[in-house]
């Protein structure tokens, strides 16, 4: 078990490598869809990515009426690969060191980690209460415009549970997992097949 | 609204046959005895609490896993949501899925008046957190606050010869339905046949071409023939038996105990981290078919399976927990 902590490094990352059970403990910034396209489209982040996290989720938050306080009840990643068209831009143009999501992502986001110095870490899907555990303090939220699911979230989180499947040396679990598969799959099914 | 002539006659029994005995849960909806509490409750303990027949083969999973691999660092935390989620009483996924009800009920039942409950209940289980607002307006994209809708929840009405009602529910993610999916044998680019031989092949394609999506280890519902509707209907239904009942088919079951043992050999793993455990169960039925079709339908179920089935007593409260 690896552990990152804030604030992140470009070097802390490249010391990562597939496989890799890792906590991190710090800083991340929620953003799926709509905050993505809206980079991709050349729009300025409202918040300072850089050397920052991403983290592809739209969570359940609740908002204390007493306190003002926002509390997250529900936080599991989403599937990554709907950015894969915007996620290497918003790579390289603001300067993010991490991507959290599930399900993995593709060729011109593995290109982009080796580039520019980004790992993609995967959360475990579907473990919503855990994950909610994890989530500390929720310190702002930006975007607020694309609805609660689609905001950037401002969260502080100790010990998110994430394993490394896409490095910055240009190693993907999902490519390798896909390959034994497959092959695999050609030795049950018969030969050539 | 769904009717259906019985549903497939082998899956039932089975269910009824092995029905464990229900843990005892005190909670303020088995007190009140009315059908929407009964309903409202169902939903609760649907969305936060893993029957223990699904918790058994994740503790299984677990166990077969190697030390200190991501496969089995995955289903630990699964492990650890499963407990925290039923502590808590709160959803085990953030995405509380479709909403699916199969009513099995005596002649004489009114499925207009029990519908309409149901649909409160959700109103309401959506008001306490127990589900997520999960019903999208496809032409417009505007999700409704009541979470109902044309197609939502769905219900699935079976008329048979019992004196009683049961009641199951089933979320159903959209991770996971997602990589369903429906063959249509011939198949040509793994040259899979219209026989049990092509129906094997294109099932193992399925499980390879879902890795990574749809939060493995998962259980596949099937069935065999059909036409394009039926066959999806009946491989979700397939997922209402319990993981350890045996089809009395002989062929189907040896297909089915060969598709789980076969699944684990591709090392997909959980999450598709890579790892002995891809499939955590297979349950298959066949329909007719025509002599111009033969469809292979998928109905894929994450890990987060949550399904669970109550026996409603004449006054309406829960008197049995099916699983
Ligand atoms: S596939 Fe299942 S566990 Fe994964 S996010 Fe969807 S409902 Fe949750």
């Amino acid at each position: 078990m690896k552990t990152l902590t804030y604030p992140f490094t470009q070097a802390m990352v490249r010391e990562l490598h597939v496989g890799d059970m890792v906590n991190i403990t710090g800083k991340l910034f929620t953003g799926r869809d709509s905050v993505h396209k809206y980079l991709h489209e050349g729009n300025p982040s409202p918040v300072n990515l850089r050397n920052q996290i991403i983290y592809h989720c739209g969570p359940v938050v609740l908002k204390d009426k007493k306190t003002g306080k926002y509390r997250v009840v529900a936080a599991g990643p989403t599937t990554s690969i709907r950015e894969e068209p915007f996620q290497w831009q918003v790579i390289r143009d603001h300067g993010i060191v991490g991507v959290i999501g599930k399900g993995g992502m593709g060729p011109k986001t593995l290109k982009a980690c080796q580039e520019y110095g980004c790992v993609y870490f995967h959360a475990i899907g579907g473990a919503a209460q855990v994950l909610a555990e994890r989530i500390k303090s929720v310190d702002g939220v930006y975007l607020e415009q694309f609805g609660s699911p689609e905001a950037i979230w401002e969260l502080t989180v100790e010990d998110f549970p994430v394993v490394v499947t896409m490095d910055a040396h240009g190693n993907s679990l999902h490519q390798q997992v896909l390959d034994t598969s497959q092959a695999k799959l050609k030795e049950l099914i018969g030969q050539g097949h | 609204m769904a009717k259906k002539s019985r549903p497939k006659a082998a899956a039932k029994k089975i269910i009824k046959k092995k029905v464990a005995s229900p843990k005892k849960k005190t909670s303020p909806a088995k007190a009140s005895g009315d059908v929407f509490s009964s309903l409202l409750e169902l939903l609760r303990r649907t969305s936060a609490e893993l029957p223990d027949d699904i918790q058994k083969v994740i503790l299984e999973a677990l166990s077969r896993e190697e030390k200190n691999t991501t496969a089995e660092y995955a289903l630990k935390i699964i492990q650890d949501n499963i407990a925290l989620a039923k502590k808590k009483s709160q959803p085990l996924c953030q995405d509380t899925g479709t909403v699916l009800f199969f009513i099995s009920h005596p002649a004489n039942f009114d499925q207009i008046k029990f519908a309409d409950t149901a649909r409160k209940a959700i109103v309401k289980a959506t008001e306490l957190g127990y589900l997520r607002q999960n019903s999208v307006n496809s032409v417009t994209g505007k999700s409704e606050p009541s979470n109902l809708g044309p197609g939502h929840p769905t219900f699935h009405f079976h008329q048979h010869k019992s004196a009683n009602v049961e009641v199951r529910v089933m979320l159903k993610g959209g991770g996971c339905e997602n990589v369903g999916i429906q063959y249509s044998l011939p198949y040509g680019p793994i040259e899979a046949g219209r026989d049990m031989a092509g129906v094997r092949k294109v099932i193992l394609d399925g499980v390879v071409k879902a890795q990574g999506q749809g939060c493995g280890p998962g259980v596949l519902g099937i069935c065999i023939g059909g036409d394009r509707s039926s066959g999806y209907l009946e491989s979700k239904e397939q997922l209402l038996r319990k993981l350890d009942d045996t089809n009395p088919d002989k062929a189907l079951h040896e297909l089915e105990t060969d598709i789980v043992a076969s699944c684990n050999r591709l090392m997909i793993g959980p999450m598709g981290f890579g790892g002995k455990t891809t499939l955590l169960g297979c349950k298959i039925c066949s329909q007719q078919r025509v002599p111009a079709s033969f469809f292979v339908s998928i109905s894929y179920m994450c890990w987060a399976y949550r399904r669970q089935g109550i026996v409603l007593g004449k006054n309406g409260a829960i008197s049995k927990w099916l699983y």
